[in-house]
C-alpha cells in the first residue's frame, strides 16, 4: 500500500478538476447573461441541459456528433434569442424581483416540459473525446475534453468582448444602455444576441457535461448552485474569474471533504469559504467594481 | 292456552324468519366506503413528474382490480378503486388523500407510492384511524405495529435487504472490508442499520468506510475515490439510479475492483447498468424477491402465462417486462386475499387485522420460496430475497432464497 496516500490526494485533486471544468463550463454561461443584462439567470441550467436534449435526440437520429453538436448550438442560440424576446422583454423594465420569478418560472417550465417530452429516466449520452482512463486512471479523456473544451470557450469568449465590434457593443448596452443607446447601438437586438450566446455556451457545457453526470431533466439543477459559487468566488463579470472560480470550487470541495470533515458537509465548508471572499472582495476575486451612477 | 301456544308456535319461526331477513338485508358489518355491493379504496401515485415511472404501479394495481371485477368481486363486492395523481409531492399527497377519505369516504389507502408522499400522511392516517396498506415504499419504519397500527408496508424493506448481504458476506468473506456509500437520508441510513445489525459484533471491524451524499451533489467521484483509498474490497451502494450510474463507471474507471453490492432500488438494467456502460457492470451482486418476466427460466411456467394473459388483456400499455407492472400485479393480490378474509365485516379494524394476519401466502410472480407473512407484532409482509449477480446481460439469481431482519 506504499504511495497509496499520495495516489488518493492525486486523485481527489483530478477528481476535483474534472468536477471544478464542469462548474466553471456552466458559470462561463451564467457570466454570459450577467455581461448582457446585470441578472444572474437562474434557469441556465435548465436551459443548458434543454439544449442537450436536442442534441441526444439528433445523435440518437444518426446524425454524426459534431454535426448534431453544431446544430445544437445554433438552436440553442435561436432558443435563447426568442426567450428574450418573448418572456424576458415583457419585464425588463420590471424590478429585479419580477425578473427573477420569471427566470424561476422559466426553469420549472424547461424541466417539466422535458421530463414529459422525454421523461425522468437516465439516459446514456456518449462523450466525443470517449471514456478512456489516462495517467493511472487519475483522469479520463471525458473530463480531460471537457477542461480543453471551457478553456477553448474562456479564449474565444475573450476574443469575442475584447476584439470583435459585437462584442464591444454588447458591453457598452450592458453597462450604459441610455448612453449606447445614443451612440446607435440597437440595446435590444445586442441583448437578444447576448441571451442567444449565453444559451449557446451552455449547450456547450450541457453537451460536454452530459456523458460524465448523465442526462436527465434535474442534470443541471444541483451543478448550477454550485456554477453560481464559483462564479460568484470569481467575480460573476469575469470570464476568467468564472472558470477559476469554478474549477477552485470543485477542487476545494473534494479535498475539504477528504481531509478535513465529513462528506456531508463539503458543500457548507465551500460555500463558507465562498462568503469569507466576498465579505473581504465583494466583487469576487477577478471581478471589476462595478460603478453605478444612482 | 292453546291458541297461546299455537300462536307462539306460528310466531317464533316468523320472528325467526324476520330476523334472519335483517341479517340478510344487513348482510355484514360496514365500515365507510364499503357496501353490499362496493369496497371503495383510494390511492396516490405518482402519474406525472421526476417519479412518474412508478405511475405503472398504479395503472398494475386498476388493472388488477378490473379482472377481479369482471370475476364477480371479492365476496360479491365490486372494487371501486380511486388512484390520484401526487406528483411525488408530499402535499400533494395529503390534499389528496383528505379528499379521498373525507369526500369520497374510502373504506382504506392501499399501495400509496413513495416514502416522503407516505411519510406526509402517516400520522393522518392513524390518527384517524383509517388503514394505510402495503405502502410502495421500501423503508423500515413502516414496520411498527406498536406506534403506528394502521400503517403496514409490504415489500422487503432496506434493513432487509442490508441484512441478506451482511449474512452473505460472513459466510462468504471472513477478510471483508466493507466500504458504504448511501444516501444521506432515510433510504440510505436503513441500509447502513441494516448492515450493522447484520454484521452483530464484527460490524465495527468489517466496515472500514463509509461515505454519504446529497441528492444536489452533481457527481459522487469524489466519495467513490475516498472508499476505494480506504483499502476496502466490499462496496455497498444505496443511491438512487442517476448516482448508482455514476458510482458503476466511477468505480470501473479508477480500476477499483472490489465485490460490489448494489440495492435493490437501482437495480435496473436499462436505467443503470446501460448509462453506465454494461461491461463496467458485470459481478455486480443485488438482491430480489419477483420473478423476472424476462428471465428464460420461467418462460414455459403457468404463471408466467397467466401473468401476461392479464397484462395483454387488462393492462395492454404497459411493459410487461416492468417490474413495477410485476409489483403492482403480486402487490394487489396480497390485498384481495386480505379482503377475501375479512369476510362480510368490512370495518376499517377489521380490514387491519386480516393485513395483520396473513399465513404463509404464495404469489405467482415471486420467487420460489418468498412467503408473504404478517402478524399483530410483525407488519413487513415479505422479508426473503434472493441473490442475483450480473453477468453483463441479465441478473442471474444464485444460492439460496435467504431471511432478512426486518428492523
Amino acid at each position: 500500500m506504499t504511495g497509496a496516500p499520495v495516489h488518493q490526494f492525486l486523485q481527489q485533486l483530478f477528481t476535483g478538476l474534472a468536477t471544478g471544468a464542469i462548474y466553471a463550463s456552466l458559470a462561463l454561461a451564467l457570466v454570459m447573461i450577467y455581461r448582457a443584462t446585470e441578472l444572474v439567470n437562474f434557469a441556465q441550467g435548465e436551459m443548458a441541459m434543454f439544449s442537450t436534449y436536442i442534441a441526444w435526440t439528433l445523435t440518437n437520429a444518426g446524425i454524426p456528433f459534431w454535426v448534431a453538436f453544431a446544430l445544437t448550438l445554433a438552436a440553442s442560440f435561436l432558443g435563447g434569442v426568442a426567450i428574450e424576446r418573448l418572456i424576458i422583454r415583457p419585464v425588463q423594465n420590471a424590478p429585479v424581483f419580477t425578473a427573477v420569478t420569471v427566470f424561476i418560472g422559466l426553469l420549472l417550465i424547461l424541466n417539466s416540459v422535458a421530463g414529459w417530452l422525454y421523461t425522468y429516466t437516465v439516459q446514456d449520452f456518449p462523450s466525443p473525446f470517449g471514456d478512456r482512463p489516462l495517467l493511472h486512471s487519475l483522469l479520463t479523456t471525458s473530463a480531460l475534453g471537457i477542461m480543453g473544451v471551457t478553456l477553448a470557450m474562456l479564449v474565444l469568449l475573450y476574443l469575442f468582448f475584447r476584439f470583435t465590434p459585437i462584442g464591444l457593443a454588447m458591453r457598452a448596452a450592458a453597462q450604459n444602455p441610455v448612453s449606447a443607446r445614443l451612440c446607435g447601438i440597437r440595446v435590444g437586438r445586442m441583448l437578444a444576441i447576448g441571451w442567444g450566446l449565453a444559451a449557446a455556451v451552455g449547450a456547450t457545457a450541457g453537451v460536454m457535461v452530459a456523458p460524465i453526470l448523465f442526462l436527465d431533466p434535474n442534470m443541471m439543477t444541483g451543478t448550477l448552485l454550485y456554477a453560481f459559487a464559483g462564479a460568484l468566488l470569481g467575480g460573476i463579470s469575469s470570464p476568467l474569474g468564472a472558470v477559476i472560480g469554478g474549477i477552485a470550487v470543485g477542487v476545494m470541495e473534494n479535498l475539504v471533504g477528504t481531509y478535513l470533515i465529513a462528506s456531508q458537509l463539503k458543500l457548507t465548508v465551500a460555500l463558507a469559504v465562498i462568503l469569507l471572499v466576498l465579505v473581504l472582495r465583494p466583487n469576487g476575486l477577478f471581478g471589476a467594481t462595478l460603478v453605478k451612477r444612482v | 292456552m292453546r291458541l297461546a301456544t299455537r300462536l307462539f308456535a306460528y310466531a317464533a319461526p316468523l320472528a325467526l324468519l324476520a330476523a334472519a331477513g335483517q341479517y340478510a338485508a344487513a348482510g355484514g358489518t360496514y365500515g365507510p366506503g364499503a357496501s353490499d355491493t362496493e369496497i371503495k379504496i383510494g390511492n396516490t401515485m405518482p402519474y406525472s413528474g421526476p417519479a412518474s415511472a412508478y405511475g405503472a404501479i398504479g395503472k398494475a394495481d386498476a388493472a388488477y382490480f378490473t379482472m377481479i371485477n369482471e370475476q364477480g368481486g371479492i365476496n360479491g363486492r365490486k372494487v371501486n378503486f380511486i388512484t390520484r395523481d401526487d406528483g411525488y409531492s408530499p402535499p400533494k399527497t395529503v390534499e389528496q388523500v383528505r379528499k379521498l377519505v373525507e369526500e369520497d369516504q374510502v373504506l382504506f389507502m392501499y399501495n400509496t407510492l413513495g416514502t416522503p408522499p407516505n411519510s406526509a400522511i402517516w400520522d393522518y392516517m392513524n390518527e384517524n384511524k383509517v388503514p394505510q396498506l402495503f405502502v410502495a415504499t421500501g423503508a423500515s419504519k413502516w414496520n411498527d405495529p406498536k406506534g403506528h397500527p394502521w400503517t403496514i408496508g409490504w415489500q422487503p424493506n432496506y434493513r432487509v435487504e442490508a441484512s441478506i448481504y451482511a449474512q452473505y458476506i460472513l459466510a462468504n468473506m471472513p477478510d471483508a472490508k466493507i466500504a458504504v456509500l448511501y444516501q444521506n437520508d432515510d433510504f440510505g441510513k436503513d441500509y447502513v442499520i441494516g448492515l450493522k445489525a447484520g454484521l452483530g459484533d464484527k460490524a465495527d471491524k468489517m466496515i472500514v468506510a463509509t461515505q454519504s451524499y446529497e441528492t444536489t451533489d452533481p457527481t459522487v467521484d469524489s466519495q467513490v475515490v475516498s472508499l476505494q483509498g480506504s483499502g476496502a474490497n466490499v462496496l455497498l451502494t444505496a443511491a438512487i439510479p442517476k448516482f448508482a450510474a455514476q458510482v458503476v463507471r466511477k468505480v470501473f474507471d479508477i480500476g477499483w475492483k472490489p465485490a460490489f453490492f448494489m440495492t435493490n432500488v437501482s437495480s435496473s438494467v436499462s436505467a443503470v447498468f446501460k448509462p453506465a456502460g454494461l461491461e463496467k457492470a458485470v459481478g455486480i451482486i443485488t438482491a430480489g424477491y419477483t420473478k423476472d418476466p424476462n428471465d428464460a427460466k420461467w418462460k414455459d411456467s403457468k404463471e408466467l402465462g397467466d401473468y401476461l394473459a392479464w397484462q395483454q388483456k387488462y393492462d395492454a400499455d404497459a411493459n410487461p417486462a416492468d417490474n413495477n407492472v410485476v409489483y403492482g400485479y403480486s402487490a394487489t393480490n396480497t390485498l384481495v386475499q386480505v379482503l377475501k378474509q375479512c369476510g362480510d365485516n368490512l370495518t376499517r379494524e377489521n380490514v387491519m387485522k386480516q393485513a395483520a394476519s396473513i399465513k404463509g401466502q404464495v404469489l405467482p410472480m415471486l420467487l420460489p420460496g418468498v412467503v408473504i407473512s404478517t402478524s399483530a407484532t410483525d407488519f413487513a409482509p415479505i422479508k426473503q430475497m434472493q441473490l442475483a449477480k450480473f453477468d453483463g446481460t441479465n441478473w442471474v439469481y444464485f444460492g439460496p432464497v435467504m431471511s432478512g431482519v426486518g428492523s
